[in-house]
């Protein structure tokens, strides 16, 4: 354990990983740090998943790239240098992935050093991990003070969350919170996919949030524009209710059915008030 | 109203309820990292040992996992016979 050097800042490292490829960490990471950066905070994402660079895309500063992580932990640049400033949001900033190494590249105390730096100089520091509960992973949540675990309604995205939570408890990470990704109302309704409260259930930990599926999602990555920035997409409102949830605020769980809420059933299941 | 009928008396077969089913009982064997086969030995252990000193309905005793939280734990139901009666 360091201990961080007289910092007048002490920012909060929050680790997004998931066990199961594909079930939208990246997406997340983005969208929050967007959101974040949206209210004022000052953040900076990491991107850990090294040999398979993605947030760049997914922020729309892929071509600004000149160093990456590896540079900076093996001390070919300084860390500002490493450091791409977002266009539209100018107290966000990304320090990509290398694309040509792998994840050897990059050690857990590497990460702890990183993370104590960082916190220095920013509220927020969120660091998407790679797939998978190896070497990757463990250098992702190494300097996680907060670690949100996604997934999707499914079976197979949800016992991968269970794995990773059980090895986020065991590194004495825990407890994880919980995000449910590509949540489709409509087939939760036809009772054809798991409802938050099952999954809840089966994971016994905290949900942070809940997204719905939305195609604009997808829309919104094509342009490298975070679908949170869009101020009437209800995707957008749930990655800014999860921002204010991680900054301490009570938000109540969006009514996902618009009418009849079961999501306001879990608000009041684990006391965030939810509403009619 | 067939369908309504069998979700009351909690028949549920639509594919969220089997995935949660299914879901419960692979995340007992991940966590514990115990293999079915080897809660089937024990059971068999436990009636052995127990069976020896009292009578118990062996037929009827049920090992199982169950969790609070993600704590997880072995539960054993061994249902004892009545005492023969002392003439």
């Amino acid at each position: 354990m360091r201990e961080s050097v007289g910092s007048l800042m002490t920012g909060k490292v929050v680790t997004i990983t998931s066990g199961k490829g594909g079930v939208g960490k990246t997406t997340a990471t983005a969208n929050l740090a967007a959101a974040l950066a949206l209210g004022g905070q000052k953040v900076v994402c990491v991107d850990a998943d090294i040999g398979l660079r993605n947030l760049d895309l997914i922020l729309g500063l892929e071509n600004r790239i000149v160093y990456d992580l590896v540079d900076v932990v093996e001390g070919r640049c300084r860390l500002k240098q490493a450091m791409i400033r977002h266009k539209q949001l100018p107290n966000l900033f990304l320090i990509p992935a290398a694309q040509t190494r792998d994840k050897n590249a990059v050690s857990p105390s590497d990460m702890m050093r990183l993370g104590d730096d960082l916190r220095a100089e920013y509220d927020w520091i969120l660091i998407d991990s790679p797939a998978g509960i190896e070497r990757g992973f463990r250098n992702a949540i190494a300097p996680a003070d907060i670690v949100i675990v996604i997934t999707n309604p499914e079976v197979s995205a949800v016992r991968d969350a269970d794995r990773i939570i059980g090895l986020i408890e065991a590194e004495e990470k825990g407890p994880a919170r919980l995000v449910i990704n590509r949540l489709n109302p409509e087939m939760v309704k036809r009772g054809e996919m798991l409802t938050p409260e099952d999954v809840i259930e089966l994971l016994a930990i905290t949900l942070i949030g809940v997204i719905p599926e939305d195609e604009s999602v997808v829309i919104a990555s094509n342009r490298g524009t975070p679908i949170a920035l869009d101020e009437k997409n209800y995707a957008g409102q749930a990655f800014r209710n999860i921002a204010q949830r991680l900054t301490g605020q009570e938000v109540p769980f969006l009514d996902l059915e618009r009418k009849d809420g079961f999501l306001g059933r879990i608000s009041r299941m684990i006391g965030l008030g939810g509403k009619a | 109203m067939k369908k309504l009928f069998e979700r009351m008396l909690g028949r549920d077969d639509r594919s969220a309820n089997q995935a949660k089913e299914r879901l419960k009982l692979v995340l007992i064997h991940d966590r514990t990292d115990i293999a079915p086969g080897v809660l089937e030995n024990l059971r068999d252990e436990i009636i052995g040992v127990i069976s020896r000193h009292i009578d118990i309905d062996t037929s009827a005793v049920r090992l199982e996992m169950t969790h609070e939280g993600r704590q997880q734990r072995l539960i054993a139901d061994i249902p004892l016979l009545p005492a023969k009666r002392r003439r």
